[in-house]
C-alpha cells in the first residue's frame, strides 16, 4: 500500500515529523517497507545560474560552462542540449549523491577541461523520466538557495514523500489512506480530520436500473449502489489528481477513471464506472453459467467459469464483478453519460474467481480482503460528487440492490485481560479512548466493532487492538515460571537421542553431513523404488524437484556428482533424514545414510590409501547399529533392493521381516545413471527399526572372566568357493558352546592362484577358534578333542575339508 | 694378603677402559670366574689360619664385589652407550604427513537446531515432531487459516499431487512447523513446553528462499502465561543462543492468524563491514514471529481457552545459523559441497550444552 504524507494529512491534522510518523506506522503493525523523500535525496543540490557558455574545444556536444553557485563561480561541463548562457539550473558539487545516476560527483577532468559539478536533469534527480535535458528554474530563484525550497514554493507535490507499507491479510482497512491516518490519530500521532460528507441532489431515475439474483444475494452480493451521472465531459484529470496518481505508482487515465483509483487508495473502497451508453437494458449480478467470455480492461479475454459472478446486461456480461471491468463498456475520454457503481462482493468468492482467472486487481486485492460494507453508498455519493465537481453532469437518484449487509457485533471489553494476556500496564480509561479512537462503540463494557474491522471477531482481538496502539515495544519481559523443580527431567524421546547418536556416529566415523532436497526428479527417484503419482508435488517449482525422495541415496549421488565435477573424487557424504514411502502423513521415515566414493584417503608416502569397498560399508552400518542400540547377533541376508549391486550387497536384520540396514556397493548402471563416477559403497540404516528396550534400566549384566588361560587354535579349511564364511564360523562355534567363545575368520585365499592349488571353484578359509576353559586348565587332549569337533562340523556344515 | 690394591687397580681400571662388552666379559672372567685371580684367592682363604681369615675374607669378598658392580655398572653404560648410537642412526622425516584419517563433519543445521534444542531443554521445552507431508487440517484450517483467506495464498504452498478418484483436498508439504502444536496438544493437552524443530516448504527460490528449509515452533501453555514470558524467553533464548551479556528485543505488532495478539520480533544489532554484532548498535533485525495462541486454535487442539493461554513462536534455523557463524548464502546449505561442509561444519564430539558453552 502506497501513499503519500500530503495525501495522508488530509485526513490527519499531525504536526508530527515523518520520523515520527515512519516509527509509529512500522510499530503499529504497518511496517514500512519503502519511503521516497526527496527532501532527503535532493537536500543538497542547489540553484544556479548559467553565466557564460561555450563549446568544448575538444568536443562538439560538449559546453564548458560557467555557474554561479553558492560556493562563487564554478566551472562545469555539460552535455545537454539545453545548456546555455542565462538559465537558472539544478547544480550538483563535488561530494553531491546523485540518485538518479546512483553516483556521487567529483571533480574530473571531461576531454582536458576541469569540472566541478553537475547540472541535472529530472531523471538524474528522480523527479520524473525527463532527460532532454537540464532542468531550467522559470523565474527568479536565488542563486545558491536549495532546490528543495525552490521546489516546496513551486511545485510541492514533487516533494511530496511517498510511503510505501506492508499489509497484513487482517487490515483490509489500512488499504486505505483514511484507515492509515486513523491507526495514527489513535497512536496520539494527530487528529483524525472529520470524514467528508457528499449530499446529492438526485434529479431524476436512473435509467439503468440493478437487479441481484437471490443466490448472489445471498452470498456474493448483498447490495450493489449505484447513480446513472448525465452530461460529463471526460478527459485528462487534473494535474494534482494526477500527480497523487503518479505519486504511487499509477498511471493517470481519464478523470472518471482516476476518480475510481482515488477512491481505492484513499478509503480501500473501489469503485467501477460504466459508460452508460453501452449499456444495452439493466444490470443484473448473477452467477456465471460457465463459458462467458469478456475482454477486459487490461485487454485480455477471460472466461468465467461456473460460480464467478457476473454483471450482465442485454448485450450479455460486461463486468467480472469485483474484480475487473469489461472493456465494451469502459469508459472513454467520450464518454458522456456514466453509471457509476458501488457494491460490496464476497471476499470469498472474490478471492476464488481471481485467483483461477489469475487476474490480480486492485479491486480484486481489495474485495477479498475485505472493504467496509456500511461505505458502500457513503462512498458512491463522495465519488458522484467528485465526478459532478471535475467533469460536470447531474446525478440520478441513488439505484439501490440488496441491502448493506448488517455486520454489527460486540465483545466484553474485559480491562483486566491486558494485563493477564499481554502483561502490559495500560489504565482502563486509556483503553476504552483507544478502541473509540479506532471507531469501536463502547456501551458500557460491550465494544461494538466497526464496520471496517472485519477482522476483530472475539475479545482477544480488543487486547491486540489495546495492547498494538500503546505500543508492544513497551513490553517488559517477566521470567517464564521454571516447568519443575530442581533437575530437570529428560526431554528428548528415545527416537531423538537415537537419530543425534546415528548422526555424531557417522560424523566421527569420518562422513561429512548433508542435508539435500525432501524432493527430486522423476527418474531419479525411480531408480530407487519411488517417484509415483503418490509422492509426486502437485505444483512442483521445478521438474528436478517433482517427487517426495524415497531414498537419501539419490540426493547423496547427485551431491557426489556435483563434487566429482568439481574434481574432488574421494568422499564421505551421510545424511540423516525423512524419506517418503507414500503420500500420506503417516508414510515418512528416518534414515541414516552413508556413501563412500573413491579412496579412503588422498595418496599418502605410507600406502594406507586404498579403494573403498563393500566391506567399509558394512563395518561402518556395523557400527551405526550398535550405536543405536541394535542387537549384536544380526542376520545377514543377501537380496537387497534392485538398485545395489546383485553380488556385492547385503542387509543386515533381525530376522527375516525386519531389515535394521542394506549396505553393500550402488549398482553401476544406476551411477551411470546419475553421471557418478563408481564404483560408489554406500549403507542405509532404518534409523527407527531396532527395537527400543522395554524397561529403561542402567545396570549391566555382572562381568564374568577366567582367570584361567585361554587358548587359540587355528584352521584352514578348502570350501567351494560360493561358501559363505558365517556358515563355517557359525559351524565351529557350535562345535562346543561352552569352550568356544569366538571363532573369526583371519584369512581367505581365493582366486586364479588358489583354484591352481586347491583345484576349480575351491578357496580357502583360515579361522581361528578360541577356547576358554571356566573349571580347569585345557590339558592337549582336551583341545585335540574339541578341535576334531571344530572339524568334523565345519566340514559338516560346508562340504570343506581341513587343508593338508 | 699384598697385592689386593693391585689387582683392585688393575681390575677397576680394566673396566673403566673397556670398551665393549667381550672385553667386558674377558675381565669378569680372569677376575671373577672359577679361574679368575680374585676367585683362585679366594679359594686359598681355606689354608689360613682363622686369623689371617678375619682379615682376609671380607677384604676379598669387598673386593669381589667392587669389581663385580664395576663389571654391571659398565655393562649398563655400554647398553646405553649402544642403544643411543642405534636410536642416533634410527631418523624418520617428522614433516611427514601421519596416515591420513577423514575427519566427518556435523552440518551448520543439525548443530544449530542440538544448539536450540539444549537451550530450552533447560526451560523445560520438550521435542515434538510431525510429518513434513501433511493434511490441510493441520497446516491451515486447524492454525485458523480459512481456506479462501488471503493468508492461505500467501504461503506459496506446495501441493501434493491428488488422485483423480481421491476427493480429499490435496495433502501439502507443510508451510510452517505450527502443525505439530495442534498434533501435540491433541495428543498431550495442556499445559506443555515444546519445541518444533524441522522442514518446512515454500514455493519461492532466488537468492534468499530455498523451495525447503527449516524452522522451529514454540509453544508454551499454562494458565497464567503472557506475553512478557514470551518477550522474556526469546531474550533469554538470544542471550544464550548468540552468546551475547546482553540483548535486546523490539515487539512490533503484526499478524498472524494462529496467534493474537501477533508480534514481529526485532533484535538490536550492527553490521560493520559485513559483521553482524549481536546486543549493540542502532540497527534493527527481524528475526522471528510471535504472539499468544488464538483460542480458535487451542480449540482447535482441543484446549480450552478460558481455561489455558500460551505463546507460540516460529523461527528460522537456518537464519539464526547463517547469523551466529555468518554464512552468506541460504542455497548452499543445500548444495553439500564439499568445501562448504568441511568449512562449516562441526565436529562429531562437538554436542553442544549449556555446562560447556553453547559453541565452542
Amino acid at each position: 500500500m502506497k501513499f503519500t504524507l500530503s495525501w495522508l494529512k488530509d485526513h490527519l491534522d499531525t504536526d508530527a515529523s515523518m520520523d515520527d510518523i515512519l516509527y509509529a506506522l512500522t510499530d503499529l503493525g504497518l511496517e514500512v517497507e519503502d519511503v521516497v523523500n526527496p527532501m532527503d535525496t535532493l537536500k543538497d543540490f542547489t540553484v544556479g545560474y548559467v553565466k557564460h557558455a561555450e563549446k568544448h574545444p575538444d568536443a562538439d556536444k560538449l559546453r564548458v560552462c560557467k555557474v554561479d553557485t553558492d560556493e562563487g563561480e564554478l566551472q562545469i561541463i555539460c552535455g545537454a542540449p539545453n545548456a546555455r548562457e542565462g538559465i537558472h539550473v539544478v547544480v550538483a558539487k563535488p561530494g553531491v549523491y546523485v540518485p538518479g545516476i546512483d553516483t556521487t560527483i567529483g571533480v574530473g577532468k571531461i576531454r582536458g577541461i576541469e569540472s566541478y559539478g553537475m547540472m541535472a536533469s529530472e531523471r538524474e534527480m528522480e523527479l520524473s523520466d525527463e532527460h532532454d535535458g537540464i532542468i531550467e528554474l522559470a523565474g527568479e530563484p536565488v542563486v545558491g538557495s536549495k532546490f528543495i525550497d525552490y521546489l516546496a514554493a513551486n511545485a510541492p507535490d514533487k516533494i511530496d514523500p511517498m510511503i510505501e507499507i506492508a499489509i497484513t491479510p487482517n487490515r483490509p482497512d489500512a488499504l486505505g489512506v483514511r484507515g492509515i491516518a486513523r491507526d495514527l490519530a489513535a497512536r496520539g500521532l494527530g487528529v483524525l480530520k472529520p470524514e467528508p460528507t457528499a449530499e446529492i441532489k438526485g434529479g431524476f431515475k436512473s435509467d439503468i436500473n440493478v437487479t441481484i439474483d437471490a443466490d448472489v444475494q445471498a452470498k456474493g452480493c448483498p447490495v450493489f449502489t449505484g447513480r446513472l451521472i448525465k452530461g460529463v465531459k471526460n478527459g485528462p484529470s487534473p494535474a494534482w489528481l494526477q500527480a497523487r496518481l503518479k505519486a504511487i505508482g499509477l498511471r493517470p487515465i481519464s478523470t472518471l477513471v482516476d476518480i475510481t483509483n482515488l477512491f481505492t487508495y484513499e478509503y480501500n473502497r473501489p469503485l467501477h464506472v460504466f459508460d452508460a451508453d453501452t449499456v444495452k437494458g439493466d444490470l443484473r449480478v448473477h452467477f456465471a453459467a460457465g463459458g462467458e467470455k469478456l475482454m477486459a480492461l487490461d485487454d485480455n479475454e477471460y472466461t468465467f467459469d461456473a460460480g464467478m459472478m457476473a454483471i450482465s446486461d442485454d448485450n450479455g456480461v460486461e463486468s467480472i464483478a469485483g474484480i475487473m471491468g469489461g472493456l465494451p463498456s469502459g469508459c472513454t475520454d467520450d464518454t458522456v453519460n456514466v453509471f457509476l457503481e458501488s457494491a460490496y462482493w464476497d471476499p470469498i468468492t472474490i478471492a476464488m474467481s481471481g485467483r483461477k482467472l489469475k487476474i490480480n486487481s486492485d479491486a480484486r486485492y481489495r474485495f477479498e480482503r475485505g472493504v467496509d460494507p456500511a461505505f458502500t453508498p457513503v462512498g458512491l455519493d463522495l465519488a458522484a460528487a467528485m465526478i459532478i465537481e471535475l467533469c460536470g453532469g447531474e446525478a440520478s437518484d441513488m439505484v439501490v440492490a440488496g441491502e448493506v449487509p448488517d455486520t454489527i457485533r460486540s465483545y466484553k471489553l474485559d480491562t483486566d485481560r491486558v494485563k493477564s494476556l499481554v502483561g502490559m500496564d495500560i489504565a482502563a480509561d486509556e483503553q476504552r479512548a483507544t478502541l473509540e479512537a479506532l471507531g469501536f462503540e463502547l456501551k458500557g463494557d460491550d465494544a461494538f466493532v466497526p464496520s471496517w474491522r472485519p477482522d476483530v471477531l472475539g475479545e482477544a482481538d480488543l487486547v491486540e487492538e489495546i495492547a498494538r496502539v500503546a505500543s508492544m515495544t513497551k513490553l517488559q519481559g517477566v521470567p517464564l515460571p521454571p516447568a519443575t523443580v530442581g533437575v530437570p527431567q529428560p526431554i528428548l524421546t528415545p527416537m531423538q537421542r537415537r537419530e543425534t547418536m546415528a548422526r555424531r556416529t557417522i560424523a566421527a566415523l569420518g562422513y561429512n553431513e548433508c542435508v539435500t532436497y525432501s524432493f527430486i526428479d522423476k527418474p531419479s527417484a525411480e531408480l530407487f523404488g519411488g517417484g509415483s503419482d503418490a509422492v509426486m508435488v502437485g505444483n512442483p517449482i521445478s521438474a528436478d524437484m517433482s517427487h517426495m525422495r524415497p531414498s537419501l541415496l539419490p540426493g547423496l549421488l547427485q551431491a557426489a556428482a556435483r563434487n566429482q565435477a568439481r574434481g574432488i573424487m574421494d568422499m564421505a557424504l551421510f545424511e540423516v533424514g525423512p524419506v517418503f514411502h507414500g503420500g500420506e502423513p503417516e508414510e515418512q521415515e528416518v534414515l541414516a545414510t552413508g556413501l563412500l566414493i573413491g579412496h579412503t584417503g588422498p595418496r599418502d608416502a605410507h600406502g594406507a590409501r586404498r579403494a573403498v569397498d563393500a566391506y567399509d560399508a558394512k563395518a561402518d552400518a556395523e557400527a551405526v547399529l550398535s550405536a543405536i542400540g541394535a542387537p549384536e547377533k544380526l542376520m545377514v541376508l543377501r537380496g537387497a533392493r534392485e538398485w545395489w549391486h546383485p553380488g556385492r550387497s547385503g542387509k543386515l536384520s533381525l530376522g527375516p521381516k525386519n531389515v535394521l540396514c542394506a549396505f553393500g556397493e550402488v549398482h553401476p548402471k544406476v551411477l551411470a545413471a546419475m553421471d557418478v563416477k563408481g564404483p560408489a559403497v554406500a549403507f542405509a540404516v532404518h534409523v527407527a527399526n531396532p527395537p527400543f528396550p522395554k524397561a529403561k534400566s542402567a545396570t549391566r549384566p555382572a562381568l564374568k572372566i577366567s582367570d584361567l588361560q585361554s587358548v587359540e587354535r587355528d584352521f584352514a579349511f578348502v570350501v567351494d568357493s560360493e561358501v559363505e564364511v558365517l556358515a563355517m564360523i557359525n559351524a565351529a562355534k557350535g562345535a562346543d558352546k561352552a569352550l568356544i567363545t569366538d571363532a573369526y575368520v583371519f584369512d581367505v585365499f581365493s582366486g586364479e592362484k588358489a583354484e591352481a592349488q586347491m583345484g576349480e571353484g575351491k578357496k580357502s578359509v583360515a579361522i581361528s577358534v578360541r577356547l576358554q576353559p571356566t573349571d580347569v586348565t585345557l590339558t592337549d587332549k582336551d583341545i585335540e578333542a574339541v578341535s576334531a569337533k571344530v572339524i568334523e562340523k565345519v566340514s559338516k556344515a560346508t562340504g570343506g575339508t581341513l587343508r593338508g | 694378603m699384598d697385592g689386593l690394591d693391585a689387582l683392585k687397580s688393575k681390575y677397576l681400571e680394566g673396566i673403566m677402559g673397556a670398551a665393549d662388552e667381550s672385553t667386558l666379559e674377558d675381565l669378569r672372567v680372569a677376575a671373577v670366574g672359577k679361574k679368575g685371580e680374585i676367585s683362585l684367592k679366594m679359594r686359598e682363604l681355606g689354608k689360613m689360619t682363622p686369623e689371617e681369615r678375619q682379615v682376609a675374607g671380607p677384604a676379598l669378598n669387598a673386593l669381589k664385589n667392587e669389581v663385580n658392580s664395576a663389571i654391571a655398572a659398565k655393562k649398563d653404560a655400554l647398553a646405553d652407550a649402544a642403544l643411543n648410537e642405534r636410536l642416533q642412526s634410527e631418523w624418520i622425516d617428522v614433516s611427514l604427513s601421519g596416515r591420513p584419517r577423514r575427519q566427518g563433519t556435523i552440518h551448520p543445521i543439525s548443530q544449530v537446531t542440538d544448539e536450540v534444542v539444549a537451550i530450552f531443554a533447560s526451560l523445560g521445552f520438550g521435542v515434538a515432531e510431525g510429518p513434513q507431508i501433511e493434511n490441510d487440517h493441520y497446516n491451515f484450517d486447524a492454525l485458523n487459516i480459512a481456506p479462501e483467506h488471503p493468508a492461505r495464498q500467501e504461503h506459496d504452498t506446495f501441493y501434493m499431487h491428488r488422485a483423480d478418484d481421491d476427493d480429499r483436498p490435496p495433502h501439502v508439504l507443510r508451510t510452517h512447523t505450527s502443525p505439530v502444536q495442534i498434533r501435540h496438544m491433541e495428543k498431550h493437552g495442556a499445559p506443555c513446553r515444546i519445541i518444533c524443530p524441522g522442514r518446512v516448504y515454500r514455493a519461492d527460490y532466488d537468492q534468499t528462499h530455498t523451495p525447503m528449509f527449516h524452522q522451529y515452533e514454540g509453544l508454551c501453555i499454562d494458565k497464567d502465561i503472557s506475553m512478557a514470558n514470551l518477550k522474556w524467553t526469546l531474550e533469554e533464548f538470544c542471550r544464550a543462543f548468540f552468546e551475547v551479556d546482553d540483548v535486546e528485543l523490539r515487539f512490533r505488532a503484526s499478524h498472524f492468524p494462529f496467534t493474537e495478539p501477533s508480534a514481529e520480533v526485532d533484535i538490536r544489532c550492527s553490521w560493520d563491514k559485513g559483521q553482524l554484532k549481536i546486543g549493540e548498535g542502532d540497527d534493527w533485525m527481524e528475526i522471528l514471529g510471535s504472539g499468544m495462541v488464538h483460542p480458535k486454535v487451542l480449540q482447535a487442539g482441543g484446549i480450552d481457552p478460558n481455561e489455558w493461554q500460551g505463546f507460540a513462536f516460529g523461527m528460522g534455523i537456518d537464519r539464526i545459523a547463517m547469523l551466529k557463524y555468518g554464512i552468506p548464502d541460504l542455497r548452499a546449505f543445500f548444495d553439500s559441497d564439499l568445501r562448504w561442509l568441511r568449512h562449516y561444519g562441526f565436529a562429531s564430539l562437538d554436542m553442544p550444552n549449556l555446562h560447556g558453552g553453547i559453541s565452542r
